[in-house]
Formats: C-alpha cells, sequence, structure tokens
C-alpha cells in the first residue's frame, strides 16, 4: 500500500519540513537537556506558550510574526529571570505563582488579539499547533540563522551554567556569576522556543524541550553523552513522526509527542532494570567531578 | 452595574456560573500555591483540553470527558509520586504527550464532521465561552463548586499542616499522602469545572494569582484563604462587567487580566517587606497549632 504512494523526499515541502524539524530537534535537545537538570520545565513550557501572543500581536500591529514571537519569549524570559529562585526546598517560593500568572495573562492575550484580528479564528489553530508543512526555504534559513547562534552561546556557557545548575552556592563562592548565567540561559531558552513554535506550534514546542532530554537523563549522567543523546532522540522521533504523518491521514505533532513519550517510557524502564541490578552511583558527584 | 450584569440570562447564568468557579479556584489555589502545585494545576488545565476533545470526537458531552480526564490525571499524579508530588519533569513528560493526543482528537472531531460550529469547539474549550452558559451548565457548576469547597474546607487544617511540614505531620499521624491525593482530585474538579467558564488555557490564572495576591498581603493561613476567594470572585464580578463594558474585549481576558493585575498591585505594594517569604511557614505553623 504504501509501496503505491511517492516517497516523502519527492516533494519540496517534506524536505523542508524535515530541514526545519532537525534544526529545531537538536536546538531544542540541548537547551531542554539543561532545563531538565535545573527544575525549570514549568518556566520552559510557560516560555512555549508565550511565542502565541508574541506571533497574534505582531499580526495584529502588521509585524511579520517571527518578530513577535522573539520580542514575546525574551520578554517572559527576562521576567522569569528577576524573580528570586527559592533557597531551601522548605522556604515559600512566589516562583511558580508568578510564572503561572504570566502564562495565564499572555495567554488571555493573545486570545485577546486573535479576536481582535478581525474576529477570524482560523489561524488559532496554526497558531497553537504548528503548520509543519507549509514551511519555505526562507523560513529554515531563519531557524538556522537563530538556532547556530544559539547553540554556539550555550556552548559557551556550559560549563558555568553546569557548575550553576549543580550546586548554586559553591559555584558562587567559586566565582561564577550565578546570576548571570542563569539570566543568559533562560534568554537563550526563550529564543530557542521562540524560534521552534514557529514550526510546531506553540502547544507542542514543549514536547521537544522536555521529552527527548528527560529520557537522556534518564539513561546517562554525563553531561556531553546525555546532550548528544538528547539530540539523536530529538531528531530521530521528528522524522519518524514526520514520515508517520505523511502516510497517515493524522497530525504530526500527535506521533513526534507519542514517539518522544515511548522513548522516554523506554528509558525509563532501563534505568529502573539497571538500578535494580547495581546500586548506582551519586549522580551530581559524578557530574561535579567531570565539571570540575 | 449589578442591574445590567442581571438583566438578561446569559448574563445572569454567567455570573452565577462565574462566581461558583471563582470561589472554588480562589480557595483551592490558596494550597495549590502554598503547595507549589501551580505546574500540576497546569498539567490538569490541558488534560481538561484533550478530556474535552476526547469526549467530542467519540461522541460523547464534552462535560464527561473534561470531569473524567482531570479527575483521574489528578489522582494518578498524586499516586504516582512517591511523597504525594510529582516531580515537575515527570509531569511534563506526561502532559507534553496527553497534548500531543489532544491534537489527534481535535483533527479527527474538526475533520469528521463538516460545519463552522466543530472548527470552533476546539476554541471553546481553550479558551471558555462564559456567556455561552445553559442553565445545567450553570447548575454544574454550582454542585461540583459546593462540593469543592466543602471538602476543602473540611480538609483545611489537616492540609496545612501537611503542606508545611510534611515529615512531622506524618508523624503526628496526619495521613500525609491520602490527603495528597485527595487535594489534587479536588484540583481537578476545578479545572474540569473552569475549563466550563475560562477555558482550559486561562483556569491558571485564576487559580494563582489571587491566591498569591492574598499570600502577599497575610500570612495568616485562613484569612488569606477567605481573601483568596474574595479576591478571585472580585476579579470574576470586575472582569464580566468590563467585558460587558468594553465592547472588543472577550470575558476570558478581562477577568485574567484583572486577576494579574491585582497581583501585580499586591507584589508592588508590599513590595518592601521582602522578609516574608521565610515569615510565612512559621507564621502559618503557629496558626495550626498543636495537632490533635
Amino acid at each position: 500500500m504504501i509501496g503505491g504512494i511517492p516517497g516523502p523526499l519527492t516533494y519540496p515541502f517534506m524536505v523542508n519540513a524535515l530541514r526545519a524539524g532537525t534544526i529545531v530537534a537538536v536546538v531544542a535537545g540541548a537547551l531542554g537537556w539543561f532545563m531538565v537538570l535545573r527544575r525549570q520545565t514549568f518556566a520552559g513550557h510557560t516560555l512555549s506558550l508565550v511565542g502565541f501572543p508574541g506571533a497574534a500581536g505582531a499580526t495584529l500591529v502588521g509585524l511579520s510574526a517571527s518578530l513577535g514571537y522573539f520580542t514575546f519569549c525574551i520578554l517572559a524570559a527576562a521576567i522569569f529571570a528577576a524573580i528570586p529562585r527559592r533557597r531551601s526546598a522548605r522556604a515559600f517560593s512566589e516562583e511558580s505563582a508568578v510564572i503561572g500568572s504570566v502564562q495565564s495573562l499572555m495567554l488571555a492575550s493573545g486570545f485577546l488579539f486573535v479576536s481582535l484580528y478581525a474576529g477570524n479564528l482560523t489561524g488559532l489553530n496554526a497558531l497553537l499547533f504548528g503548520s509543519f508543512l507549509g514551511i519555505s526555504n526562507a523560513q529554515v534559513l531563519v531557524l538556522l540563522a537563530v538556532g547556530v547562534p544559539a547553540l554556539i552561546a550555550l556552548a559557551a556557557l556550559c560549563r558555568p551554567l553546569l557548575f550553576e545548575s549543580l550546586d548554586p552556592e559553591v559555584a558562587a563562592a567559586a566565582g561564577v556569576r550565578v546570576r548571570v548565567v542563569s539570566v543568559l540561559f533562560l534568554i537563550l531558552l526563550g529564543a530557542a522556543v521562540a524560534e521552534a513554535s514557529q514550526i510546531t506550534g506553540s502547544l507542542l514546542v514543549f514536547a521537544l524541550l522536555v521529552l527527548p532530554p528527560a529520557a537522556a537523563q534518564s539513561l546517562t549522567p554525563g553531561p556531553v553523552a546525555g546532550v548528544l543523546l538528547s539530540m539523536v532522540v530529538g531528531v530521530a522521533v521528528t522524522w519518524g513522526g514526520l514520515v508517520l504523518a505523511y502516510y497517515l491521514p493524522y497530525p504530526a505533532g500527535t506521533f513526534i509527542t507519542s514517539l518522544s513519550f515511548g522513548v522516554y517510557l523506554v528509558a525509563r524502564a532501563v534505568r529502573a532494570s539497571r538500578d535494580r541490578r547495581t546500586a548506582r552511583r551519586p549522580v551530581p558527584a559524578a557530574r561535579v567531578v567531570e565539571v570540575a | 452595574m449589578i442591574a445590567v450584569l442581571f438583566a438578561n440570562a446569559f448574563t445572569r447564568n454567567a455570573v452565577l456560573a462565574g462566581t461558583a468557579v471563582a470561589l472554588t479556584c480562589g480557595l483551592v489555589g490558596y494550597f495549590v500555591v502554598l503547595r507549589a502545585q501551580v505546574f500540576t494545576g497546569d498539567a490538569l488545565s490541558h488534560v481538561a483540553f484533550t478530556g474535552a476533545l476526547a469526549a467530542l470526537a467519540l461522541g460523547f458531552d464534552a462535560r464527561v470527558g473534561l470531569f473524567l480526564a482531570t479527575v483521574a490525571t489528578g489522582v494518578a499524579m498524586a499516586l504516582l509520586a512517591p511523597s504525594g508530588r510529582a516531580d515537575d519533569v515527570v509531569i511534563g513528560s506526561v502532559f507534553a504527550w496527553i497534548l500531543g493526543l489532544g491534537v489527534l482528537f481535535l483533527s479527527i472531531f474538526t475533520s469528521g464532521q463538516s460545519g463552522s460550529a466543530n472548527g470552533d469547539a476546539g476554541v471553546t474549550v481553550l479558551f471558555g465561552s462564559i456567556f455561552g452558559l445553559s442553565g445545567g451548565d450553570v447548575l454544574i457548576a454550582v454542585v461540583v463548586g459546593a462540593v469543592v469547597c466543602v471538602g476543602l474546607l473540611a480538609m483545611a487544617r489537616p492540609l496545612l499542616f501537611a503542606t508545611l511540614d510534611a515529615q512531622v505531620a506524618g508523624a503526628a499521624g496526619v495521613p500525609v499522602r491520602a490527603l495528597g491525593v485527595g487535594f489534587l482530585a479536588l484540583v481537578g474538579l476545578t479545572a474540569g469545572e473552569a475549563t466550563m467558564a475560562v477555558g482550559a488555557l486561562l483556569l491558571l490564572g485564576l487559580l494563582a494569582a489571587p491566591a498569591a495576591a492574598a499570600l502577599r498581603c497575610t500570612s495568616r493561613p485562613f484569612t488569606g484563604l477567605a481573601l483568596s476567594g474574595v479576591f478571585a470572585v472580585g476579579s470574576m464580578w470586575f472582569g464580566l462587567w468590563l467585558s460587558g463594558a468594553v465592547s472588543w474585549m472577550p470575558p476570558s481576558f478581562a477577568i485574567i487580566a484583572t486577576a494579574v493585575g491585582l497581583y501585580a498591585a499586591a507584589s508592588l505594594a508590599t513590595a518592601g517587606r521582602r522578609a516574608r517569604g521565610a515569615v510565612l511557614p512559621a507564621a502559618v505553623f503557629v496558626a495550626v497549632g498543636r495537632p490533635r
């Protein structure tokens, strides 16, 4: 049955979808690994939703949607960076309340912008759920232009960031400028998410940001191996999802999230069985040794 | 202003259901923020979206899917976590996948049936339609709201104790784990109820913002709980009035913007008293008193 349909690569829209998906998956895999390590999934999820009002607002005033995505995501990252991080597990923290309020207000604004935009809601689903199959060559170039600098910046930042993520107090004592590092990371995350959400839509970028890194961290504690594994898993599930969506009449987003979730479950199962066989080394110590 | 709101059936329904929803969100939200479980509320609100669309795609009433999905997920998240509070990464992974399923049901539902009303079903679930509620919806909102509020007030004291110091509470014979499960079931009910009125994407604002504003204003737990309910109901009423007075403003936006604005005002007004984060648990602990 499949043999009767021309292969996916014969169509330019599929080639562009695969190119864009690859760039997004690699960038999200790398930044997501740090996001998961820092337990900032809520902030990451909110950043991924903030692109939606950005795009809707920019469209409303006649600017390009890309500009809106980036402006709003970086703005939100700056707000989160202003919240003091929780110092101990017992201290009451407003962090999650602030993030939740910002998220809700941003989504409400997005809804306002969309309803102001001539009351036409048909574009809403595309903004929220993405349009993987309508990507132009120019959009692929924009993705590259944001993705490559973001990865270079992350590479430059990764050592102090890793140190700060694992032990902020010791890092500060060792002369790492913890505040600057965490602000820069959130801004990088905002930019990467803004980039990705143009393709996958606001609701699904989060899947690429959290699932492959979570799977990678279940399998290996090492930062280099973990980031690489997270990128590989991200690219694999994106390709798999796109090809499945090409042959089957269901959305690519569903396949991509389901494949990633499957990989995550397998990774958790592998780790659980490994844990049973051997008493594990304490992970943070192993990581600190690698950083030092 | 009041007379205008009660002038006809659909605004009267909106005020009645809105008050019930806001009061429930305000009371439950106080504990959600205190327990730093806003991200769980976020996850439940997205599950509500998938549940409602799954029910629509399979031909059931959306409300059945809504409540079934939110309560089941809330209980499951509490049961899966050893301490009754799920890890951020686990929550994120699960609901990224559930969102992917939501996209699938949306595509099945919108492609399976023709007609413009179905195309907007996803939008209604995501952003709510408080002025489109029927008498039956109002009855459900009021009954569910009453059940949740009574349930919450019944468990408020031990829940507060378990929230502030799970270990000591456990040692004193408080069933910490059962309380965690019961609480998330209540949050699930609240999410389902609020989705009908303000939408799956916006209910987080009603959970987080009034409660966080109340926590800013007072460190006494039961005063804060009452204040949180008052703030939420006030935001609802003012938002409804505002959206009636300003023709281009959707009610969901007006309600959320009021709640978040209130929180921002409370934060600014109490910005000088920065040390309260450390003071709060102790003050609450005194108020709870000795457990029986």
